[in-house]
């Protein structure tokens, strides 16, 4: 009786297998690298079934990785051939050297590419601008969010100013019920994109200080470089209790609980909370400097996609490269993640309030991006990893404004011929 | 006479190889032939047109020399030294302790004490990590009501008894730069302190009662059994624990990755040389990473390491007596 059972189960599970594998075989199934693991569901159930609408035969799974490991771990893969078809691309050096070393196919063919300006492509295109290896996606736009149920009650205003801004702080701190400013300082990140590259364009005139860098013409421990530090120092009076061991997720959590007044922001951060919290969110730019007139803000190429030159399916991915040109997508993918904005030239109109804010940003104040990213950080020391170390090392009160600065310009002045 | 040498050669005994080879196959293939190439990748270096060409011991004498790569070397092995030291002088003592605890035939439940102790030491590292920083955490944590407990029951207590202790303060552990790393040293602690305590009492087990009746005919005290029979014969497992914590240490990587990042700040108080080797070899953010010089650091870990087990071979081991009773 066993006998016949256990042989009958084995015939159901053949069975029941069978049909399964032969319909995998007909369908394409291509695989999406990414860091943006918050972006999971919107790409399981709203992107990739709008793609299948149109093109049903081709699966597309997509598999992120963690944020900080995502370009040692996509790295690894590429060069073991285990990697996805489709790679997301970080803007600048990180994909041009997956370009450079035979990673990445050019896209220069892909109908679809006069969708985007030469602004953004050009994260991802060669220091000669002969070829294109990524479809741009979204830019991030830094600025503040701020809890509006928390400003009536405490009757608070947007600031405009700095000084406007460090006064409203002072009032929260006063009242004593909320942390003013939510940010910590473990990650070290958060330190220099929210905070440094989030104020500093106002400090260092936005791409001209920038692009002063890059000519050797503008140094870190002098001028709006200078002034952005210590503008950050400003902050440490306002930081949450240990702040020192707060980390990113710790930080939205706290403001996302409504515990918090103020939170530095990455536009990004707008999708993560619109689910999660019961109070009206607002936004406001990055205060001016005292006798500053013209804003600036730092509206950072973030985000690309390319095709993995090893695919074994090239054909199909390139199908859903084109698909990533279309009005469509740029609309679908705006609003689904409110705080990414499409890069391609369709006009979008968003739904989310807020996020439409930082977007409407981009008229009233001149547009740049974050100062270390283009070629800054192609030496050692990595000129993005002292801005992360030694802004949190401000915020932390271990170094003055001034000696960070002087470490910050002396790491770049170690490689960089235009500083020397 | 040359004849019987020989025929004895001849019958070499094939059986051992036969039981042999799967160890040393699989230990070759998975152990020894990575660590060979590692080596020979840390003799390497990308040129200008990114491939791979020798250059001997350049990236032994960039790591130890370079303005760059020697502070953080120094510091990684710094911190490894304050980490294996606060095991050594906290979990080893701890767990010979609490091993002689459960020997004890006066103490009930020991079984349940026993498991209890050895619990963490099975969990996911990861989700020790997670926990603690969960404790730690100066918004949601519990280590500041922990932290006034103590305060508000026992030293509040012994100051009225006349000692002067100042109340402790609650700090956020993980985030400052003087407190991150032997914060991290402790959980470790807590997480593997029951190794050495099974360790330590399979050895205090095994010595027959007879020693310990005959030491207690002689009038021995309980400290004295303890400290001239008992110790003195689970020696050969001092050494043996210390060795493994010295082993684990320089090899740890995963508790400071889980809860510090690769950054293993704040400002790499807490960088040691796995997470060194990590950031190095797989890059961060938009360093890219630099598997040569990663395994040159694999390379001085493995030196360390060899050293330190040497030094316990034949410093030690060899001068240890082993009794068999």
């Amino acid at each position: 009786m066993k006998k016949v059972l256990g042989v009958a189960l084995v015939l159901t599970l053949i069975l029941a297998l069978a049909p399964a594998s032969t319909e995998a075989q007909e369908k394409v199934t291509l695989t999406i690298e990414s860091w943006r693991n918050d972006d999971l569901t919107i790409w399981q159930d709203i992107l990739i079934p709008a793609f299948n609408a149109a093109h049903p035969d081709i699966e597309v799974v997509f598999q992120p990785t963690a944020p900080t490991e995502y370009n040692g771990a996509l790295r690894a893969k590429l060069e073991g051939g285990t990697a996805g078809d489709l790679i997301t691309c970080r803007p600048f050096d990180e994909s041009l050297n997956l370009f450079q070393s035979g990673h990445l196919v050019s896209l220069n063919e892909l109908a679809g590419m006069e969708n985007f300006s030469d602004v953004a492509k050009s994260a991802w295109i060669t220091d000669d601008g002969s070829d294109v290896f990524c479809v741009p996606m979204a830019s991030v736009i830094h600025g503040f969010l701020y809890n509006k149920t928390i400003f009536d009650e405490l009757g608070l205003t947007e600031p405009t100013t700095e000084t406007e801004f460090l006064a409203l702080l002072e009032a929260v701190k006063a009242d004593g019920l909320y942390a003013p400013l939510v940010m910590g300082t473990v990650d070290q990140w958060e330190a220099a994109t929210m905070g440094y590259q989030n104020i500093g364009p106002n400090y260092w005139l936005g791409e001209e200080g920038r692009l002063g860098l890059i000519a050797g013409t503008h140094k870190y421990n002098e001028g709006g470089f200078l002034g952005a530090f210590e503008a950050l120092a400003r902050w440490q009076p306002y930081l949450p209790d240990g702040y020192q061991a707060i980390s990113y997720p710790d930080a939205q959590n706290l403001f996302a609980l409504g515990m918090g007044a103020v939170y530095p922001a990455g536009s990004w951060d707008i999708s993560t909370f619109n689910p999660q919290i019961d109070f009206e969110m607002g936004a406001f730019k990055p205060p001016l400097p005292e006798g500053s007139e013209n804003c600036y803000i730092s509206d950072h190429v973030d985000i690309a996609m390319g095709v993995n030159a090893n695919t074994p399916h090239m054909d199909e991915a390139l199908i859903f490269m084109e698909w990533l040109t279309t009005a469509e997508f740029a609309g679908l993918y705006s609003n689904q993640l409110p705080g990414f904005f499409s890069l391609a030239n369709h006009s979008i109109m968003l739904e989310d309030p807020v996020a439409q804010q930082f977007l409407d940003w981009r008229n009233e104040c001149e547009s740049t991006i974050r100062s270390a990213y283009q070629i800054l950080s192609r030496g050692e020391p990595n000129n993005e990893q002292d801005l992360w170390l030694y802004s949190a090392e401000v915020l932390n009160g271990n170094l003055t404004p001034q000696e960070a600065a002087d470490k910050v310009q002396e790491g770049l002045e170690a490689w960089y011929e235009p500083q020397q | 006479m040359l004849r019987t040498l020989w025929a004895n050669r001849s019958k070499f005994p094939l059986h051992i190889i036969v039981f042999l080879a799967p160890a040393v196959i699989i230990y070759s293939t998975f152990m020894i032939y990575p660590l060979i190439d590692s080596l020979r990748l840390s003799l390497y270096a990308p040129d200008d047109n990114q491939q791979e060409v020798f250059v001997g011991l350049d990236n032994y004498q960039k790591l130890t020399t370079d303005d760059l790569w020697q502070p953080r070397l120094e510091g990684a092995i710094k911190n490894n030294i304050k980490f294996f030291a606060i095991h050594m002088l906290v979990q080893n003592p701890i767990g010979l302790l609490l091993a002689a605890l459960l020997s004890s035939q006066f103490i009930r439940g020991r079984a349940i004490y026993r498991t209890v102790i050895f619990t963490p030491t099975v969990l996911s590292v990861v989700l020790i990590g997670f926990i603690w920083r969960m404790i730690l955490s100066p918004l949601w944590g519990i280590s500041a009501d922990v932290i006034d407990f103590i305060n508000a029951n026992i030293i509040d207590n012994l100051n009225t008894l006349g000692f002067g202790i100042d109340a402790i303060e609650n700090q956020p552990w993980l985030g400052l730069e003087n407190t991150a790393l032997p914060t991290l040293a402790l959980i470790s602690v807590w997480q593997w302190i029951g190794i050495p305590m099974m360790l330590f009492l399979a050895a205090l087990i095994s010595i027959p009662d007879e020693l310990i009746e005959a030491a207690r005919v002689d009038g021995a005290t309980a400290w004295g059994v303890f400290w001239r029979i008992k110790f003195r014969l689970i020696l050969p497992t001092v050494g043996i624990v210390g060795v493994l914590t010295f082993v684990g240490n320089f090899n740890a990587f995963d508790l400071i990755y889980t809860t510090q990042r690769a950054t293993a700040g704040p400002n790499y108080s807490t960088d040691i040389l796995g997470t060194f080797f990590y950031r190095t070899f797989f890059g961060i953010q938009l360093t890219p990473g630099n598997p040569t010089m990663g395994a040159t650091i694999a390379g001085v870990m493995f030196l360390i390491i060899l050293a330190g087990v040497l030094l316990y071979m034949f410093g030690w081991q060899r001068r240890i007596l082993q009794v068999e009773y």
